[in-house]
């Protein structure tokens, strides 16, 4: 069974819901990813997201745009990102690693290529944000085939017809983009997130994490009350860019907020 | 008979639609609208009536002797896209999506640009309809063309320097669909090119085509029969796509799009895509690209902002692999030489962008014949790049 319905599956169990970090893989160095992941695993982290630097990310704020800049000073590409994860591996057998990033890497792996790469290194899941379902059939199949779980976005936009779409294409989760944006824009409306939930819940029985916009714990313990897992991304890109001097204290600060979003969604 | 896109907006295995999840609503609704007013009697007869007394359609086909019979070949016919309202073509298609942005009720623009010709021909129509205007710019592009940035903004348009990545056209358009992934509501996103996700490559040459349909009546005219070649510049291919889709069908011409080699394709400092690149997927459509084996962007370089992307219109990388369509490039400096020859012997001074269209017709013509035609995109005029080109010679403006 997958790491990640086996994840998913526990913490409903116990009553928990996953919190889920995204870094962007050799942000700010590449020296710094491992050690980090297992940092936020030991600070109550269920699922890792991690993000494969593009040059072009359209889909991402300025925070996550300067992540990927920044990895790519150190030519951290698509391979360099699987040798990652798998080194992660070596000493964590449970904690999910959904990568995710952009198609042109893929494609320019190959998709095949590529899913062989992913499962190698023992990846769970992929994320890719412009690979809507109508273009996935070749690269879903390759990724589902070694039980890899394709993730699909959805947003507030999204019709029942999507969403219905997305949960037969899908597994593993869906990941609810909770702002219409960009990364790290905005403050998201709990109010209108709960009633996109509903939605999305009368049409999949996957997981739901919802992201984009959580910042701070208490957002973080309010979805966690509607959600199955909250994604925090910018708000720990943040630290690394504000201690660029000091990578040390950027972890030290990565690891108290993921600690006090740890407490808030399980108090 | 050639029908592309199909229904998905595929070229063969290019073009579709490859975007964040936000803009699937505002893709489709756009799909939509595209579909019926394209077939709108209504909407047809308003855009003719802009094209004429806007634009100041139709265009005229020259026929440049003096150069013609300097260069001693082929006869050079040019299809004066430069006369156009704002000097460019860019016009023909931002006229048609502004109406049928109207026609969706949206009440605000945005534009990406390079050269800033399509900047400007987006403020332009939206000042004469009144819709608010943002345009998202290269800082690089900012610079070397300043004199189109005073142009966008007495025309009232918001004119957002763009700082990320290469701080070019691509940048541009990527800060673009973050605008219209924010603002989707309320917001239509005027693309400047054949790319971008489905509908737009389709669109945007069916509002371009006026340009070869025109020219294609015009040499029937002046010459009794159809041209022997036609030439156009490639950047994203809009000008290159509305001149030569009305040919396609018609095997006896031979087609070339030419694109930018910059310092030379063995430098690696060029914008040629399809004379060098790899398919991959950028900016919503899968197509030939500039990118390196991780699959990052490579930066690109062009002496013209108008063409410095590293990607290009889906359907041109279909119109390479069938073979209709010949990608040849030239350097900055072949370029110049077309700019300076065009000048001299015709008394026409033409964009940087079609400087290259016009240096490949001086490899052209020469092969041929004196009874032979090339019809050959002069795309824009080159007052916007006064500034390069004299910054290039070593004098003061
Ligand atoms: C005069 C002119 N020609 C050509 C181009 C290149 O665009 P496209 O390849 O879409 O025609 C531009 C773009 O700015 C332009 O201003």
């Amino acid at each position: 069974m997958s790491r990640l319905k086996n994840r998913f599956e526990e913490l409903a169990k116990s009553g928990r819901k996953a919190l889920i970090p995204f870094i962007t893989a050799g942000d700010p160095n590449p020296d710094f990813t491992v050690p980090m992941l297992h940092a936020l695993v030991e600070s109550g982290a269920d699922v890792i997201e991690l993000g494969v630097p593009f040059s072009d990310p359209m889909a991402d704020g300025p925070v996550i745009q300067r992540a990927s800049e920044r990895a790519l000073e150190h030519h951290m590409g698509l391979s360099k990102v699987l040798k990652l994860v798998a080194e992660f591996r070596k000493t964590d057998q449970l904690t999910p690693v959904v990568l995710m990033g952009y198609l042109n890497p893929i494609e320019i792996m190959g998709y095949e290529a590529f899913a062989n790469a992913a499962q190698r290194a023992e990846v769970d899941g992929v994320l890719t944000v412009d690979l809507p379902p109508e273009e996935a059939e070749e690269c879903v199949a390759l990724l589902k085939a070694r039980d890899i779980s394709p993730i699909f976005l959805l947003a507030p936009n999204s019709p029942p017809e999507r969403i219905r779409k997305m949960d037969a294409v899908g597994s593993g989760y869906l990941y609810y983009v909770s702002l219409k944006g960009v990364t790290g824009a905005g403050h998201l409306d709990t109010e209108d997130v709960k009633r996109k939930l509903l939605e999305i819940r009368e049409n999949s029985n996957l997981p739901i994490g919802v992201g984009f916009g959580v910042k701070d714990a208490e957002t973080a313990k309010t979805l966690s009350a509607i959600a199955d897992g909250v994604v925090v991304g910018s708000a720990f890109i943040r630290k690394i860019e504000e201690n660029l001097d000091n990578p040390e204290n950027a972890k030290a600060e990565i690891i108290a907020l993921t600690k006090s979003m740890r407490q808030a969604m399980d108090s | 008979m050639y029908n592309m896109p199909d229904e998905k907006g595929h070229f063969g295995p290019y073009g579709g639609i490859f975007v964040a999840e936000t803009l699937m609503p505002a893709i489709t609704e756009l799909n939509v609208a595209y579909q019926r007013y394209m077939k709108d009697p209504e909407f047809l007869a308003e855009l003719d009536e802009d094209l004429k007394h806007y634009v100041g359609r139709p265009s005229p086909l020259y026929h440049a002797e003096r150069w013609s019979k300097e260069l001693g070949g082929a006869q050079i016919y040019l299809k004066r896209e430069d006369l156009n309202h704002t000097g460019a073509h860019k016009v023909n298609n931002t006229v048609g999506q502004a109406l049928l942005a109207k026609r969706m009720g949206k009440t605000r623009i945005i534009a990406e640009t390079g050269a800033g010709q399509h900047g400007v021909a987006t403020a332009t129509v939206a000042a004469r309809l009144g819709l608010e205007c943002v345009v998202y710019m290269g800082a690089v592009d900012v610079e070397r063309q300043s004199l189109n940035v005073y142009r966008m903004k007495l025309l009232g348009a918001t004119v957002i320097p763009v700082e990320s990545g290469s701080r070019t056209l691509k940048d541009a358009l990527n800060e673009a669909m973050r605008d219209w992934v924010t603002n989707i509501d309320d917001t239509f996103y005027i693309i400047g090119t054949v790319a971008g996700p489905h509908p737009y490559p389709a669109m945007v040459r069916d509002f371009q085509t006026i340009i070869g349909r025109e020219a294609k009546q015009q040499c029937q005219e002046m010459t009794g029969r159809l041209p022997d070649a036609l030439v156009a510049c490639v950047g994203g291919g809009s000008n290159a796509i509305g001149l030569f889709h009305p040919f396609i069908d018609d095997s006896s011409v031979k087609i070339f799009g030419v694109e930018a080699a910059g310092d030379g394709i063995e430098t690696g400092r060029h914008s040629a895509p399809l004379c060098a690149g790899r398919p991959g997927v950028l900016h919503g459509n899968r197509t030939y690209l500039m990118s390196d084996d991780d699959g990052e962007i490579i930066e690109t370089h062009s002496i013209s902002a108008g063409l410095d992307y590293p990607g290009v219109g889906p359907e041109h990388s279909w119109l390479k692999d069938i073979g209709r369509v010949d990608y040849v490039n030239i350097t900055d400096n072949e370029a110049l030489e077309g700019f300076h020859a065009l000048t001299k012997l015709e008394g026409i001074i033409p964009a940087l962008e079609s400087s290259h269209a016009m240096a490949y017709v001086m490899k052209l013509a020469p092969t041929m014949n004196s009874s032979e035609t090339i019809i050959v995109n002069l795309s824009g005029r080159g007052d916007k790049d006064m500034h390069t080109m004299a910054e290039r010679e070593g004098i003061k403006i």
